[in-house]
């Protein structure tokens, strides 16, 4: 009986600092996710709170958090959105994967990683967090601005590049060769075809199922049904937040939309204990010596991204300003980057110090990416003024 | 008029239109059943001075304010070239006698003469109600008929 007080209190002081740290965040204007992040690497060094009553908890719950955010990355658009979205942005999607997929991968392959930490890095940096960018848009009443449709096509475009990369990824990472990796790709492929013609075509009878008036029943049925594909999708070795993912993309309109509203705040509650426990298990001691990797990988992927949204913008015929908005607003990393760092680590493919720099990586990119959304405006109108052109 | 419907995926739809002057002026209608109200800014047309969210019920009132001069200015038109004949419109008030009943119990048109042609609310405008419609407080009622019958008409509706 007393070690299950122990975990409670353990358990309880971890929330609600998690809650603390959440207030203070959203206060001075950035994403919860760095702190978070440093929370658990606070707990981890042996530090202020040693939790060993809960790390079998923690760590369950932390692949739960990765289902549901894949889950609920899946829900927020339609299988109609994703293929108007692919047909008018994917020359956009298109230069937003090269300009911001290559910098990781050169950074991996630069620090003697090997491809497969270059494929792993080239997410990290590639992934913009849709979660961050629509919340800090919502925040600065951005919506009804003429670039924001752009910015939400780019994400879009990445949430699809997304159900073909994380296939791939946990296929290489599981040790596939070139062949095998080719192989994983068609799979991959040939399974997301047929997920999005199934809800496109027969989405209502997938929503049916899990579908119920009552929201009791309705959270089990969701829940439960995202939990089993995950763990079939990882007997199969195609990584259970894909599954999740495929799930996501195949229930469709109120359906979704019920789905997203009761499961956001489980998402949070999981997801905060996702980064606390990727933060656990990344020992602090090995972020100095790739500090300086991280700086120089987060100020070439923020002039990637604002080109990425400067170009995007442009070619919809925004003004210099709209445009100058439209890059800031995509530069936050975050969930996804942990992600995509966390599958990678987990497989024990890569070098160590993957963690350690997407870590430092995604501190940095989830602090300065609503910064740089909040003060673009101010800082471009000081620029023109310098020089008049 | 030329409203742009533009999807935002992932929040919602959003319809805009330019104003005379130049200003873009819509509404962003969200997922989850709110509205926002958005009115771009002078020197910037590609962003917006204000984005105001409104539950649906704050929506429709708004809308009521807008729409309603709209209608009976339009029904006012469409009866300018019969003599003797006007539009006016009757706001319900929440608690009054008809506040709940249907438009058959007032018997509008055999007790004055003047007849329903339309309840605006919600912002939705219900035309040529039926006698079976359901009255319910801050209804905007659209009446026509001779100077005479809409003050009978007025009378009805305040007085039971």
């Amino acid at each position: 009986m007393e070690h299950t007080a122990v975990s409670l209190i353990e358990l309880g002081a971890v929330f609600f600092g998690l809650g603390m740290l959440g207030k203070l965040a959203w206060k001075v204007g950035i994403s919860p996710i760095p702190l978070y992040l440093i929370g658990g690497l606070v707990f981890g060094s042996g530090g202020l709170l040693p939790l060993d009553g809960i790390d079998e908890f923690a760590q369950l719950s932390s692949e739960i958090g990765v289902i549901l955010l894949l889950l609920l990355l899946g829900l927020e658009y339609s299988a109609d959105e994703l293929f108007t979205g692919l047909r008018r942005s994917w020359t956009a999607g298109l230069v937003d994967l090269v300009l911001n997929g290559l910098p990781g991968a050169a950074c991996a392959l630069i620090l003697g990683w090997g491809p497969v930490g270059a494929l792993a890095m080239a997410g990290v940096t590639y992934i913009s967090s849709s979660g961050i960018i629509a919340k800090v848009l919502g925040e600065l009443g951005r919506l009804g601005n003429r670039e924001t449709p752009v910015v939400l096509s780019v994400l879009v475009f990445e949430d699809l590049v997304m159900a073909v990369y994380l296939p791939i990824l946990t296929a290489v990472l599981a040790g596939a060769t070139l062949i095998g990796g080719l192989t994983a790709v068609g799979v991959s492929l040939v399974v997301i075809t047929i997920v999005l013609v199934i809800a496109l075509r027969f989405g209502r009878i997938v929503s049916a199922i899990v579908d119920s008036p009552d929201p009791e029943v309705f959270l089990l049925r969701v829940l439960g049904a995202a939990l089993l594909v995950a763990g079939v999708a990882a007997q199969l070795q195609v990584s259970a937040a894909v599954g999740a993912f495929l799930l996501g993309i195949a229930i469709s309109g109120s359906t979704a939309e019920n789905a997203t509203r009761m499961l956001e705040p489980l998402r949070d509650l999981f997801a905060a204990l996702f980064f606390v426990v990727f933060g656990l298990n990344t020992d602090p001691s090995t972020i100095p010596p790739v500090l300086v990797a991280a700086v120089l990988l987060a100020v070439v992927t923020t002039l990637t991204k604002v080109v990425t949204g400067w170009w995007a913008a442009a070619r919809q015929g925004i003004g210099r300003m709209g445009r100058a908005r439209a890059g800031a607003a995509l530069v936050a990393r975050g969930e996804f980057s942990i992600v995509i760092a966390g599958l990678a680590v987990a497989a024990g493919a890569v070098a160590h110090e993957l963690a350690a720099l997407a870590t430092a990586y995604v501190l940095l990119m989830a602090i300065i990416g609503p910064l740089t959304a909040r003060f673009v405006e101010p800082l471009a109108t000081a620029l023109r003024r310098r020089q008049p052109a | 008029m030329n409203v742009d419907v533009t999807p935002l995926p992932g929040i919602g739809t959003r319809q805009d239109f330019s104003t005379r002057e130049g200003r873009r002026i819509g509404v962003i209608a969200h997922r989850d059943g709110h509205f926002e109200l958005i009115v771009s800014k002078v020197d910037d047309p590609d962003t917006c001075t204000a984005s105001v969210p409104l539950s649906a019920e704050e929506a429709g009132a708004l809308a009521n304010l807008l729409g309603a001069p709209m209608l009976v200015a339009q029904l006012a038109e469409q009866q300018s070239d019969i003599q003797g004949v006007t539009t006016k419109q009757f706001p319900l008030a929440p608690g009054s006698p008809y506040d709940g009943r249907t438009l058959g119990d007032t018997a509008m048109r055999t007790r004055t003469a003047a007849s329903l042609v339309a309840v605006v609310r919600s912002g939705t405008v219900h035309a040529s109600p039926r006698p079976d419609f359901t009255f319910a407080g801050g209804d905007l009622l659209v009446v026509v008929g001779t100077a005479k019958g809409l003050a009978a008409a007025a009378d009805l509706l305040e007085h039971g």
